[in-house]
């Protein structure tokens, strides 16, 4: 194992400062937190490929597979458990992921854009017209139990909270690891210049095979936490206009490191709560202009303004929004 | 010697034009050799043939005796063929370091490792290492879309040697090298390239630089070899003297108008 | 037989209205190789647009003819001003740049839009279904389709042979049709590509808002409908190719062929029909029918 860096270091100390913040903040704030760590983990699947020059724009696909596998795996088998739930999640993510990146793995740029986009809105087009899981409107989840654990009320919603927050640090970490890695530096090569990578002898598809199914997997986590800490799940979850939200935090966050977009999913979060009640018909407007702002003025994220070199990220501490060539 | 490379009837087609045709080569272990011919030769397309970016139209290609046509570029990169390119292929945005570092990383192993840390002190020794060979180690911390060309081109050659290639195919070394500086330029090149055993075949205009670094030269004309012999004899000859190198003069003269 | 007629009367009037929604945004990749996703908010302005002009006409209580000639105005309007102010204040500025970061200007330009039209229209429904009645029903083999599905078929092709003739008959088109074939030779030939890049935006943001205009009568007009066509208009052009506008004609074809036969056999796989198509001709070829040339790299 190597040692931990800044980022798994403050990623450590994170989750006791989160598990205090559940104990001090209100319980709105909480709820917030949690369900902005469920979000914030699909914003890093989108991430982990956009620092590979590739934008999913369909990146909602797994947070609803996760979703969607817990509650069926609820709704029509009964199972309360929280780890077989989160286990089924992430094990229809694996194998749609890996069926699908067969194909995906083959298109870059705008292409793999679109066709992302394109299947994200498969699954939203066959959720929306299956009556029995509720259509447009979805279902809803179960209370979960913990192995021979059920508890009730708070404990309930401490436990499952504690969970998440412990569950978004480890996938972080691991993810964090990812990016330092071997296939971390080639897909920062396979951003820069894919010819090159294929001739200096490696597989490009299958470094991006790989991390489409790694970032599907983070997804699909995110999918499961998201929806039992709502208790519902509904199509938007795959409607291409919910994957467009996850790639606007890592625009506007950056992807120099790892905190960024979890951190960015939050502050969102909390910001779209008081837009939406402020000014609901210009939630989206103010979106867009500072997405536009953030491209136009900071390519590479608010991260940046951090001002630090993050060296330990592997070889490019910038890896910003300038996918492809 | 032992021939490592030898094509058969190589022949290569777009549409209705013929790139290449009718080549036939023997490579030789650790021999260094010129390829002449003016643009449109079939040069590259030979190179890009050999290193499976195209596939041959018909003919064969032995590597060591076993054909790899029809394998992908990468399975003949670790088979030891590699190549450098006439504009350098390399990762813009990131430091020359860092461009020999992801180089290093992939020529260790097919499959990339997941959670293992990539960069170690040991890679980076060897990284800095082979950048010190060909005299770039001072630029190791800058970003390789802002360096000079001629820079650029020892990057790019730099990250083709990494895996330690059994044979080097070098696409116009010294374009984009200053005139002055392309003797010294060259040498440094071989002179790197020496001590790797690799043989080396360089396509390269200036008749002066092929004359001081091959023993043997190639010359392409219409897609085909027209004379492939000792490096005196083959510049000696008529054919190539008419089509060959009349065709550099006339394109070098084009050059130097700043047409390139 | 019956189904069959069904399929085909009911696919060529999804094809026409997928044609006319999505070839300007073909057109626009085409010539500008900009993914425009703001053309799902061009569809939503228009049918915004027609459909409440329409509305304060028909209070006016004078004839229903008029309000057809209400539908291409409020469509040229709403694309000239909704394209000048896009293509002049915000992408005239990023000409240029790569291929993915226009996907997520133009993603940044359509949640702007969406709103705009919020802040103009409200979040109520409209309905303009006057037009659409007007013009009566027309029986074949016993099933009555509205006419109205007939003059967009027609709209259809007027617009498609009229971009026909034009790329392919005048100076500017044939223009045009260089840049898009090859971009260098565009370069080189001294054709100023950016004039080009305003009439091209322009015109393709009409023809979106066209296609919202024309939809306006047959539909309940409310929010999201601009998020529902850029999804399937992209199906449409990856089919065909992006870029080839021959490409927009097929893929609208195919698209709406399969899309009419789910809806008949078996309306759950409506959505999920149209993928499975784009999958199927992805699968054959990786860029489309009519994919457009790529340049050599080495």
């Amino acid at each position: 194992m190597t040692r931990a860096d800044k980022t798994e270091w403050a990623l450590i100390i994170a989750f006791p400062v989160l598990i205090a913040a559940a104990l001090l903040l209100p319980s709105w704030m909480v709820n917030y937190i949690q369900v902005s760590l469920g979000t914030g983990l699909v914003a890093l699947g989108v991430m982990i490929q956009m620092r590979a020059g590739l934008v999913s724009f369909g990146q909602g696909l797994y947070f609803c597979v996760g979703g969607y596998a817990a509650g069926m795996a609820g709704k029509f088998l009964g199972i309360t458990d929280f780890f077989v739930l989160l286990v089924l999640g992430v094990v229809a993510a694996l194998v749609i992921s890996i069926a699908l990146g067969f194909l995906l793995r083959r298109y870059r740029e705008i292409f793999f854009a679109m066709l992302s986009l394109a299947v994200s809105m498969i699954l939203y087009g066959l959720l929306s017209s299956s009556e029995g899981l509720g259509s447009t409107d979805g279902f809803n989840l179960p209370v979960p139990t913990y192995l021979f654990f059920a508890p009730e009320g708070d404990a309930a919603r401490m436990t499952l909270y504690a969970l998440t927050a412990a569950l978004t640090v480890i996938c972080a970490i691991v993810l964090n690891r990812v990016l330092r890695s071997p296939l971390g530096m080639i897909n920062e090569a396979i951003r820069e210049n894919e010819l090159r990578v294929e001739y200096l002898g490696s597989s490009a598809h299958y470094a991006v095979h790989v991390t489409y199914v790694i970032a599907a997997c983070v997804s699909s986590i995110g999918g499961v936490l998201w929806a039992l800490s709502l208790g519902h799940v509904d199509p938007e979850m795959t409607n291409w206009t919910t994957s467009g939200a996850f790639v606007f935090v890592v625009i506007l966050a950056g992807t120099g490191n790892i905190i960024a977009p979890l951190v960015g999913t939050f502050l969102l979060e909390i910001l779209r709560v008081y837009a939406v009640e402020l000014s609901p018909n210009t939630w989206q407007m103010i979106l867009g202009t500072v997405m536009l702002l953030t491209i136009i003025f900071l390519p590479k994220g608010l991260w940046s303004l951090m001002g630090r070199k993050p060296k330990a990220q592997g070889p490019s501490p910038d890896g910003a929004v300038q996918p492809g060539e | 010697m032992t021939v490592i490379l030898e094509t058969r009837a190589l022949k290569r087609t777009f549409g209705a034009v013929v790139a290449a045709h009718n080549i036939n080569i023997q490579i030789h272990a650790g021999e260094v050799m010129g390829v002449i011919g003016s643009n449109g030769a079939g040069k590259t397309t030979f190179v890009n043939m050999v290193t499976g970016y195209l596939p041959p139209s018909s003919g064969e290609i032995l590597y060591h005796g076993d054909s790899v046509v029809g394998l992908p570029t990468r399975d003949i990169t670790r088979k030891g063929i590699c190549r450098s390119f006439q504009i350098p292929q390399l990762f813009a945005e990131l430091t020359v370091i860092d461009n020999m570092l992801i180089a290093l990383t992939i020529a260790n192993g097919a499959r990339p490792a997941l959670m293992r840390r990539a960069v170690t002190p040991e890679l980076e020794e060897r990284a800095m290492a082979l950048l010190d060979r060909f005299g770039i180690a001072h630029h190791a911390q800058r970003e390789v879309g802002v360096l000079a060309q001629g820079v650029r081109k020892l990057v790019d050659i730099a990250m083709a040697t990494v895996a330690e290639p059994q044979l080097l195919f070098l696409d116009e070394p010294t374009s984009g090298v200053s005139a002055d500086e392309k003797m010294d330029f060259m040498g440094t090149l071989i002179a790197a390239l020496k001590s790797t055993q690799t043989a080396v075949l360089f396509i390269e205009h200036d008749m002066e630089i092929v004359e001081t670094f091959s023993p043997r030269v190639v010359a392409f004309y219409e897609g085909t070899i027209l004379a492939d012999g000792p490096t005196a004899e083959v510049l000696a000859n008529d054919k190539v003297r008419e089509f060959v190198i009349g065709g550099e003069f006339h394109r070098k003269s084009e050059t130097e108008g700043g047409v390139h | 037989m019956l189904t069959a007629v069904a399929i085909a009367v009911d696919g060529l009037g999804f094809a026409a209205w997928l044609f006319l929604s999505s070839v300007g945004l073909t057109l626009i990749y085409g010539v500008m190789r900009i993914l425009n996703i703001a053309h799902g908010g061009f569809y939503a302005l228009g049918a915004y647009a027609s459909a409440w002009a329409i509305g304060l006409y028909m209070q006016t209580g004078q004839p229903v003819a008029l309000a057809f000639l209400i539908i291409p105005v409020m469509a040229v309007l709403a694309g000239t001003v909704a394209g000048l102010l896009i293509e002049r204040g915000v992408l005239r500025f990023m000409y240029g740049r790569d291929e993915v970061l226009m996907v997520l200007v133009t993603y940044a330009l359509f949640l702007i839009l969406e709103d705009v039209t919020k802040l103009i229209w409200g979040t109520d429904s409209y309905v303009a279904w006057q037009p659409a009645y007007a013009l009566g029903t027309i029986d074949i083999m016993g099933i009555p389709y509205t006419g109205y599905k007939f003059m967009i078929i027609g709209v259809a092709v007027v617009c498609g042979g009229a971009l026909y003739w034009g790329l392919s008959h005048t100076r500017v088109g044939k223009l045009l049709l260089v840049v898009i074939e090859d971009r260098e030779v565009a370069g080189s030939l001294g054709i100023n590509v950016t004039r080009f890049f305003t009439v091209t935006f322009l015109v393709g943001a009409t023809l979106g808002a066209l296609g919202g205009a024309l939809t306006a009568p047959e539909i309940s007009v409310v929010p999201g409908i601009g998020a529902e066509i850029i999804v399937m208009a992209f199906a449409v052009i990856v089919i065909g190719g992006m870029g080839s506008i021959p490409g927009a004609v097929i893929g609208a074809l195919i698209v709406g062929l399969a899309r009419a036969t789910s809806v008949h056999l078996y309306p759950p796989a409506e959505l999920f029909s149209i993928y499975l198509v784009m999958a199927a001709v992805l699968a054959v070829k990786p860029y489309g029918l009519f994919a457009l040339a790529e340049g050599r790299k080495i």
